[in-house]
């Protein structure tokens, strides 16, 4: 029960600015760190969903939850575990346009990560990934040794295998 | 402005304010439209401060000075606590004005102490113009991202046709559900903008639900346990007053003849003298409702949060029973104290459904219980606290002399402190919503505003304030608000020179090592007097009575200071850490 699990948080919310630091103040309070947030529209119009995953034990994440359900302009707050949801994040690489030409060694890890080239000039060129955490980190690892420009990783975005009956929720408002 | 009593205001008001919510449209500038909002939202009177950013508004506060009345305080952590008073003791939305900066920084004082205290209230700041947004301009602070860990909603209008519809959620947030403070911030162009002003009140939001559904299965459930109980306790909290479900709520412990013990913030929702009610719990509760709550086989809390205060250590709280949890608020359930049934939903709509569900009992043998526990209790502690033998005069012995002047019937405010948890072990509560004191965040300084705000929210009653002389001196200055409005607020200062809740740990936990506990105090009674106020002070047993009887009879505002023993300490206590069941009585 005590046991720290990767939780991945799904926050319906009504379109607000302050409802960030609102939400964020949830965590912190506790000291509970954030591995990583996303904000996107969602299914339904004018309703933001936000993703956020976070480390901690079941008891803090069901008592976390209660605090951000209780937020006003909060929709619908719901957790999962791993196993429950089906997730992805997002990644750039940028990298000198040489080394393509230069390094065989390149191409294959390109190939063999399903990484896909989003565009080239001469200076460098821009590869992209989704996938897993791990999948991402190994390809991190494998093109670190040739030298990277930049890089960036996005938050996980998740949906779950179980359905999120917003709408349902938001029909029985208007009566 | 001259001071009107709240009910006053309300009879003549009302009938004005219904016209204004009906859906004529009149073309006028946000500021009027703030003051027309409140007065369609039944706002009787405001407590506020002025300053640049708030100007408009306090413009149109000159013109419909004869609908709605503003009082001015000294500070405006003054308006906040005012408000809070005149809420805790109406039930209604109390109402308080600031201007942007250092204006709106002070509010948040009275703000954190009204969302942990789950007080109605709604809080209105001017802001710097909308074009200097986020420049540094003069008197601009972040009063929204402030206020936001403390507020249950917050919202910057920056156009004046979104003020009346973000007023409307204001209150309607504010008092629903679990109530709580809401904090709108208005720039000043929104203030001067014109624009066609209709004002609807609000009737939902549909992200927000404020009253959970109750699920019948927990009513028999909860039914099922306080039928079988052979020892079951109650602890009720401000969720019986918050809900008006006093009568559910007597009826319920009547029927299955259920001890009753009170948090704080839940005392006067059954009158002192009722035989269901065994008392206050937590770190200076009773003696019998701590110690038992060890020993009962069934916990029922019934609108309470299971604060520290109230629970001691967690590990040693209740272990044997079985936990009844009726609750507003979802995510209160389990956050300490893990239930075997949550009935969730408003205490006046489940206590009234698990009424006929309920069993008669009377419990004679678990009450005696109670009994021969009180009688340790008196014989070690509340004998000597009201009816001392020594010298000094004690706390105790002046709220006796209190409740026998106002029968028990007066509402006692309280700062925070000895004083507090005297008043709050030995007041006669008779009455409903007459305890108003800070119970969540302790807020020193409370008393004399939310003094003022509980005698205008209901000036048919004897309001006693009851503070300490550090607490009284953190917003003394409201005694000029007392004499500008002649508001008759009873003000006793208990002085025994010290910051004696912090000395009495200093002396049971730091070897007596008095780090700046011990007080030099000015003259109380010059300073009272410096406001045109009746004042009085007293050292001596034999002229209490008569000086509390002055008090009473006097028709102004008064003050009353008594000189009491120095080093008292308030007992029975839960040190930190123990359990409730090792509540010392010395
Ligand atoms: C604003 C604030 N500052 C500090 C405290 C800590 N504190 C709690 S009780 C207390 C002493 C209060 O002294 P006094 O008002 O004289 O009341 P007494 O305990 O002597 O009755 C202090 C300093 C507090 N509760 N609030
Ligand atoms: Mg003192």
């Amino acid at each position: 029960m005590s046991e720290n699990k990767l939780y991945t948080v799904s926050i319906y919310t009504e379109n607000n600015i302050g409802l960030l630091n609102r939400i964020s103040a949830i965590f912190q309070r506790r000291h509970i760190n954030i591995e990583s947030i996303n904000s996107s529209i969602s299914e339904i119009e004018n309703v933001s969903k936000w993703t956020i995953v976070v480390k901690l034990t079941e008891d803090q994440m069901k008592k976390i939850i209660g605090q951000i359900e209780k937020q006003v302009e909060v929709i619908k707050a719901y957790y999962h575990t791993e196993e429950e949801t089906i997730y992805q994040e997002s990644c750039l690489f940028k990298i000198k346009s040489d080394l393509l030409f230069e390094e065989r060694q390149i191409q294959n890890i390109i190939k063999e990560s399903n990484a896909r080239i989003v565009t080239v000039n001469k200076e460098f060129f821009v590869l992209e990934k989704s996938g897993r955490r791990s999948e991402i980190e190994l390809l991190h690892r494998e093109l670190s040794a040739f030298g990277i420009l930049q890089f960036t990783r996005s938050g996980r975005i998740a949906v779950t295998k179980t359905p999120m009956e917003i709408t349902k929720m938001l029909e029985a408002f208007n009566y | 402005m001259r001071f009107l009593p709240a009910q006053e205001f309300m009879e003549t008001k009302t009938i004005k304010n219904n016209e204004q919510s009906t859906s004529k449209t009149i073309r006028i500038s946000g500021s009027e439209a703030v003051v027309r909002s409140l007065m369609a939202e039944g706002v009787d009177v405001l407590y506020g401060y002025p300053g640049g950013a708030i100007m408009p508004v306090y413009d149109e506060l000159y013109k419909f000075q004869n609908e709605i009345h503003h009082v001015l305080t000294r500070h405006e952590q003054g308006a906040t606590h005012a408000a809070q008073g005149y809420a805790r003791i109406s039930g209604k939305v109390g109402v308080a004005m600031a201007t942007s900066g250092p204006g709106a920084t002070n509010l948040i004082t009275g703000i954190a102490d009204a969302q942990i205290d789950s007080t109605p209230m709604v809080c209105i700041t001017g802001q710097v113009g909308s074009h200097l947004l986020g420049s540094d301009a003069f008197q601009e602070t972040d009063i929204v991202g402030i206020s936001t860990p403390v507020t249950k909603w917050n919202h910057q209008v920056t156009k004046a046709s979104e003020i009346p519809e973000v007023i409307a959620k204001a209150f309607y947030i504010a008092k629903s559900g679990r109530p709580g403070p809401v904090l709108i911030d208005i720039t000043k162009d929104a203030q001067f903008e014109e624009f066609d002003f209709k004002y609807e009140k609000c009737t939902g939001i549909r992200s927000y639900k404020p009253i959970p559904e109750t699920d019948p299965n927990t009513l028999q459930a909860a039914a099922d346990l306080i039928n079988n109980a052979k020892k079951p306790l109650v602890v009720w909290g401000q969720g019986v007053i918050l809900g008006e479900a006093e009568a559910e709520f007597k009826a319920v412990i009547e029927k299955a003849g259920l001890p009753s013990a009170w948090t704080i913030l839940g005392a006067s929702a059954i009158p002192s003298t009722h035989p269901l009610n065994v008392g206050m719990v937590g770190m200076h509760g009773n003696y019998a409702p701590n110690v038992l709550t060890n020993e009962c086989d069934v916990l029922i809390a019934i609108g309470m949060r299971f604060d520290d205060r109230v629970t001691g250590n967690l590990a040693s709280y209740a272990k044997q029973a079985k936990v009844i949890h009726f609750e507003i608020d979802p995510a209160e359930v389990d956050k300490n104290v893990k239930t075997d049934v949550a009935v969730l939903g408003n205490s006046k709509d489940t206590l009234a459904a698990i009424l006929p569900l309920l069993k008669e009992n009377s419990h004679t043998e678990w009450h005696q219980k109670f009994k021969d526990l009180y009688q340790i209790e008196f014989d070690k502690v509340i004998k000597d606290d009201l009816h001392p033998t020594k010298d000094g005069l004690t706390m105790g012995e002046v709220l006796k002399e209190i409740n026998a002047q106002t029968k028990g019937e007066a509402a006692i405010v309280t700062d925070v402190g000895q004083h507090q948890m005297i008043a709050c072990r030995y007041a006669d509560f008779n009455v409903s919503k007459s305890n108003i004191t800070s119970g969540g965040l302790g807020t020193m300084g409370f008393a004399l505003p939310a003094a003022i705000g509980a005698k205008m929210g209901a000036p048919e009653r004897d309001v006693v304030m009851i503070a300490g002389d550090g607490g009284y001196q953190m917003t003394i200055q409201e005694l000029g608000t007392i004499f500008q409005t002649k508001v008759p607020v009873k003000i006793v200062v208990l002085n025994n020179n010290f910051l004696g809740m912090v000395r009495q740990w200093q002396q049971l936990f730091f070897d007596r090592r008095y780090a700046s506990t011990e007080m030099e105090n000015p003259d109380f009674v010059a300073i009272a007097k410096g406001y045109h106020i009746n004042a009085k002070s007293v050292s001596k047993r034999e002229d209490l009575a008569n000086a509390v009887k002055e008090m009473m009879e006097t028709e102004g505002p008064y003050f009353l200071e008594v000189m009491v023993e120095k080093e008292d300490n308030v007992f029975p206590m839960i040190p930190t850490g123990a359990s409730v069941s090792d509540v010392r009585l010395e």
